[in-house]
């Protein structure tokens, strides 16, 4: 492999050209979940994007020592203690937040991006370009996040950040609130959408499909 | 041999990266659990206070939470006789602590465990709320039982009366979020105000139920709507308040406190 490392390519590639959820449908089920309110959204958006970063930095740094019969373990310990050092510090500095995330926070450690990282670009490559690559994949990530949080938490209780952005008729002002866009069904909508807006503006992202169907010739229906 | 000439896949080097893995990690991992439990143990007992303030329905205005806390009064309970006791220091007695500790709680026979919790604390903190003439306002009752996956914890309020609930609110639980977990959704909290405890020959009413009911009947007055797709919650639910609202829970307290007592 070249060691041409481009850090502005590392870190901007997967947010638009490769991106994580939208190209290789990855960590969708914490996206979905988290994605009801921009707050939560933002505070799993950092949690992921510092654990992707740090788990491909240390992996790296030890890329050329691990055994490759243990390497899923060795990448999982440390993604795993990762985790729970994140959801510790989120205990303890933001409280509101972690108890809102439950889960979602230590199901991290199941997301697929953060694994797929470290499986395929930190363990062959340097620890600086490992830890761009990491915050990248989780710009990207956190980018998809973000827009399907704000879409949902504006149109769905017409806030942001909890701020009231559109009256309520339930408070006397003209917005009713799309009910759908609380529900997790409606992440998955909004992403759809989003692969295909983003497929139809790069049309290289458009997949071969697996077969062809056949035109059929019509006589027998006539 | 040195150890980076090792080959990466011989045994001796698989144990000995293995190992040294496990141990910074673990390292690292306590080290953030020991020096951040201050922290969070400051978070929990903030978060408590805000539940019992929450539940209670007080009106805070201005007021922050600790400041409108403050004004609620402790008391410990003897869950065998119903009434005030003083054996413990309240300052220390952790209620929860005691609720797993086999010292403080004793088990519950089986036939009589509705709320599926093992063991029931002797002496239990409640909170009371007290109008500008000392009678009693608001009564906050600990509550707990086990849901579908966890056993939920919470606080039940009732007026001075002893008979009708403010409010009902978990402050910890891990049902599944979105079915079970909408126990935390404020619209259905909001049902339970208003409902009746218990009815004239001292049944409990509280009740979780599903399809419809007619608030009217004096049989329903206690009755809430299930929640949707979480059956064996909302099972729990109405499990852990007969429980606690019954023979073995605070009744023969909520009784000494109507007569005055307790």
């Amino acid at each position: 492999m070249s060691e041409d490392f481009n850090n502005k390519k590392i870190l901007t590639e997967p947010v638009f050209d490769n991106n994580p959820i939208v190209l290789q449908v990855l960590g969708i089920c914490s996206a979905l979940a988290v994605t009801s309110k921009l707050e939560t959204a933002l505070i799993m958006a950092l949690a992921l994007t510092s654990v992707t970063a740090f788990s491909n930095l240390f992996i790296s740094m030890i890329r050329k020592m691990i055994p490759s019969n243990i390497r899923i373990i060795v990448q999982m310990t440390i993604i795993a203690s990762l985790v729970i050092v994140v959801d510790q510090l989120l205990k303890a500095y933001a409280f509101d937040v972690a108890k809102q995330l439950s889960v979602f926070v230590g199901l991290i450690i199941t997301n697929c991006i953060v694994m797929g990282r470290a499986e395929a670009y930190a363990m062959k490559n340097p620890p600086w370009p490992s830890f761009m690559d990491g915050i990248g994949n989780g710009l990207g990530y956190s980018m998809i996040l973000i827009v399907v949080a704000v879409i949902r938490e504006l149109f769905g209780s017409g806030s942001l950040l909890g701020v009231q952005i559109l009256p309520l008729v339930t408070e006397g002002g003209w917005y009713t609130p799309m009910g759908l866009l609380l529900l997790p069904p409606s992440a998955f909508f909004i992403i759809g959408l989003f692969i295909w807006v983003l497929r139809t503006v790069k049309p290289a992202q458009v997949e071969k499909p697996d077969y062809q169907i056949h035109a059929v010739h019509r006589t027998e229906a006539v | 041999m040195a150890f980076k000439d090792l080959p990466n896949d011989s045994i001796l080097k698989t144990v000995i990266v293995a190992t040294t893995l496990c141990l910074v990690c673990s390292i690292a991992v306590s080290a953030a659990a020991v020096f951040l439990r201050p922290l969070q143990a400051a978070n929990k007992a903030a978060d408590l206070q805000k539940n019992i303030v929450g539940v209670s329905g007080v009106d805070i205005g201005e007021e922050s939470i600790a400041e409108a806390f403050a004004e609620f009064e402790p008391k410990l309970v003897n869950l065998e006789t119903g009434k005030f006791t003083d054996a413990v220091d309240i300052d220390t007695y952790d209620q929860r602590k005691a609720a797993k500790d086999p010292a403080l709680a004793d088990p519950i026979p089986r036939a009589e465990d509705l709320a599926q919790i093992k063991l029931k604390e002797r002496i239990t903190t409640v909170y009371l709320v007290r109008d500008d003439a000392g009678n009693i306002e608001r009564i906050i009752l600990p509550v707990r039982g086990y849901g579908l996956w966890s056993t939920l914890w919470g606080y039940l309020a009732l007026e001075g009366d002893a008979n009708t609930v403010i409010g009902l609110s978990f402050y910890e639980h891990a049902e599944t979020p979105g079915l079970g977990g909408e126990v935390d959704n404020p619209a259905w909290k909001a049902q339970w105000e208003g409902k009746k405890t218990y009815d004239a020959n001292g049944n409990v009413l509280l009740e979780l139920v599903k399809g419809g009911f007619d608030p009217s009947v004096p049989a329903n007055a206690g009755k809430v709507d299930a929640l949707s797709g979480a059956t064996l919650t909302s099972r729990g639910v109405t499990n852990l308040l007969q429980y606690w609202m019954g023979e073995h829970g605070f009744k023969p307290f909520l009784e000494n406190l109507r007569e005055g007592n307790a």
